[in-house]
């Protein structure tokens, strides 16, 4: 009954979930709360939210958090600057502030005539107020502009993924409105899956090959940052366009760079690696 | 419904509040929920709010759901025990020179090997292997008696992933790497306003041009940067060398932070006299007076050891381990003169704080704020070294 309109994101062609995502997916749309997701850098966060617009077929907005960002741009800017410019040059009617109101992406959210995905991109950047600063918008879906005495206020409840890589603590009470799901490393058969989505042409023993050596490469702990899954992409698609033979994957590693990001991390392999299978 | 649930989830310190049990209700209401799988992935993605309390999430749906006690810690009670340098010291030397011959690794697939073992024979398991004197795991008068081996899940899918405990690791009060301490270390920003007039202020700027009777006047102010200075002092070498691997994370993460605007640290061993060192060999010294000179009160000083020496190497004059040292001020001395020049001061001991009973570490403890060195001990230090003492 009410099971088939609840179940309703089910991945998309080009990302592959896990049934515990979807369940989170689908019970953040259906109780119209913020989807808080979590997990290891690389393991596609961000990605989740495109999956979504593209696989509900909704248009996505994406607000990306920087440290300087303050949650009151998410709602609107109040151009001053301007307006002050064009008091002094005056070619424009200056007694209308609204032009000089400027939503930022929550407030278009809210006034997009139909329901958007609404993405808040690395939501710890920012101060460690700013989740608390939108506690109010994100529960109500609506705020008020002083300067027109005009409340915004949502149309369709946007369906809100916001992502975190634990750099800051998020205050409990923003945690408390949240659906939290936190996106665990990929299992290698989930893996498997996920490089097929993006090759699907590739060969069985060549993507054997490389998965056993990128796992076999993720379990040493002496790396600074161990490889993910948009390095394991990268360095696959590496593989292919170089023509390796899959022999060679495990004794050489060849294309090592793109699966290790950091000095430390190539100089470790190899000193230890690079001769010899382990 | 489910009431006991909620209760059981906060007995095991999972931080669920009623907001979050009245959204779960809301779901159930709804009807989103058609057997135990769906529950346990619903109900954690509403209830739990960090990966770092999934194991007691699953912990306490093992409880609730099979009507089990939930397993005792076998694997992190035995972990932490192997690790603890303390109960070495208690083996005799045949069975240290045992210890020593398997690394850790080997020790633990050992054990693996031995519980799985018990298992098939005993049906559950009641007593633990090894208490004869010549197995690796049973000396010294350890004796987990009644350790149970979580049974056999009968039949749901959900339970098995709660008896899995897959998220174990994510504990937050259990694990620490570099970049968590780095995380951690982050909470020590202090932002002041500095170097150059590069920010625009408009506030200063709309009232400037209105004094100005609306001629543009622009205000510059500086941008703000964080001014903490960071100290920190490392015991290194003997009782500290099981701690060896967590002390460099906690090197490496301060020394990558790139926010201090300065970060010096020196290393000592068991205790501070006249001089401290560059290196972890000790030769290059600086000697602890000309610090204290040059290092103004602000620096925040973080203390790294596990504060546990012979009493004398601490209260008497030539006490310092290392006989060359004569030390003419006994080294509480100096302590208490580091602990008097600098505003803020903590003490990090990777020691489990059950074994703070000890002479030499109830002195320092006087002395410096004490905590462990783990997660929630390092984010409690980190909050001392913020606020005013």
């Amino acid at each position: 009954m009410k099971k088939d309109d609840f179940a309703r994101f089910c991945g998309s062609e080009d990302y592959v979930t896990s049934e515990p995502l979807e369940n989170a997916v689908n019970v953040s749309i259906a109780l119209g709360r913020p989807l808080l997701i979590r997990g290891e850098a690389g393991t596609g966060k961000t990605l989740l939210a495109h999956s979504i617009a593209k696989g509900l077929e909704k248009k996505l907005i994406t607000w990306n958090v920087k440290s300087t960002t303050k949650a009151q741009e998410g709602l609107y800017v109040y151009d001053t600057v301007q307006r002050l410019n064009d008091s002094r040059f005056g070619d424009k009617d200056i007694s209308d502030i609204k032009q000089y109101i400027k939503l930022g992406k929550l407030g278009q959210a809210f006034i997009a005539p139909e329901q958007v995905v609404l993405l808040i991109d690395e939501v710890d950047k920012a101060d460690i107020e700013f989740p608390n600063d939108l506690l109010n918008e994100l529960d109500e879906m609506s705020f008020y502009i002083p300067e027109t005495n005009e409340t915004i206020s949502a149309i369709h409840r946007p369906i809100t993924v916001i992502t975190s890589n634990a750099e800051k603590e998020l205050p409990d009470a923003f945690l408390r409105r949240c659906i939290f799901h936190y996106i665990e490393f990929p299992t290698p058969e989930l893996m498997e899956e996920i490089v097929r989505v993006h090759f699907p042409d590739i060969k069985d023993s060549l993507l054997t090959e490389a998965l056993k050596t990128f796992y076999s490469l993720r379990k040493v702990d002496d790396f600074r940052k161990k490889p993910s899954t948009s390095e394991l992409i990268d360095w696959i698609r590496a593989l292919i366009a170089g023509g390796i033979p899959h022999e060679q994957i495990a004794k050489q590693v060849p294309f090592v760079g793109t699966l290790l990001k950091k000095e430390n991390d190539y100089d470790f392999f190899v000193r230890n690696f690079a001769t010899r299978r382990w | 419904m489910f009431t006991d649930f909620f209760y059981i989830l906060r007995q095991n310190k999972v931080p669920v509040s009623l907001v979050e049990w009245m959204t779960l209700m809301e779901a159930l209401a709804k009807g989103h929920i058609r057997d135990l799988d769906d529950f346990y992935f619903l109900a954690r993605a509403i209830l739990v709010k960090s990966e770092a309390y999934y194991d007691q999430y699953d912990v306490a749906f093992q409880q609730y759901f099979q009507g089990v006690e939930a397993p005792e810690e076998i694997t992190q009670e035995v972990l932490d025990w192997l690790k603890d340098p303390l109960n070495r010291l208690f083996m005799s030397e045949e069975e240290q020179a045992r210890f020593e011959s398997m690394d850790f690794d080997e020790l633990i697939r050992e054990l693996e090997k031995r519980l799985r073992e018990q298992t098939e024979q005993h049906d559950g398991g009641g007593h633990w292997i090894g208490r004869g004197g010549t197995s690796p795991f049973g000396h010294s008068g350890y004796h987990p008696q009644g350790i149970r081996i979580g049974g056999r899940p009968g039949g749901r899918h959900a339970v098995q992933i709660a008896q899995e405990r897959r998220f174990k690791n994510y504990r937050s009060d259990l694990t620490l790497d570099v970049r968590q301490i780095g995380v951690a270390l982050k909470k020590l920003r202090q932002l002041r306003r500095t170097g150059l007039e590069d920010e625009l202020d408009l506030e200063g700027t709309i009232k400037a041009t209105a004094k100005n009777a609306g001629d543009l006047d622009f205000i510059w102010q500086r941008s703000r940067k964080n001014t903490v200075k960071l100290l920190l002092l490392m015991d290194v070498g003997g009782s500290m060398e099981p701690y060896a691997k967590l002390c460099s994370r906690l090197f490496s993460a301060a020394h990558s932070s790139t926010h201090f605007r300065d970060f010096q640290y020196y290393y000592f061993h068991n205790c501070i006299y006249d001089n401290l060192y560059w290196d972890i060999e000790r030769e290059d010294a600086v000697s602890t007076v000309h610090l204290l000179h040059t290092l103004e009160p602000d620096y925040k000083l973080l203390i790294v050891g596990d504060a546990r020496m012979g009493p004398w190497e601490l209260t008497e004059r030539y006490g310092a381990i290392n006989y060359y040292e004569r030390n003419e001020i006994p080294g509480i001395l100096w302590l208490k003169r580091i602990a008097d020049h600098f505003d803020h001061s903590v003490w990090l001991n990777p020691d489990d704080p059950r074994f703070w009973i000890h002479a030499t570490v109830q002195m320092i403890g006087r002395l410096f704020p004490m905590y462990p060195l783990t997660l929630a001990g390092l984010e409690e230090a980190v909050g001392k070294l913020v606020v005013k003492r």
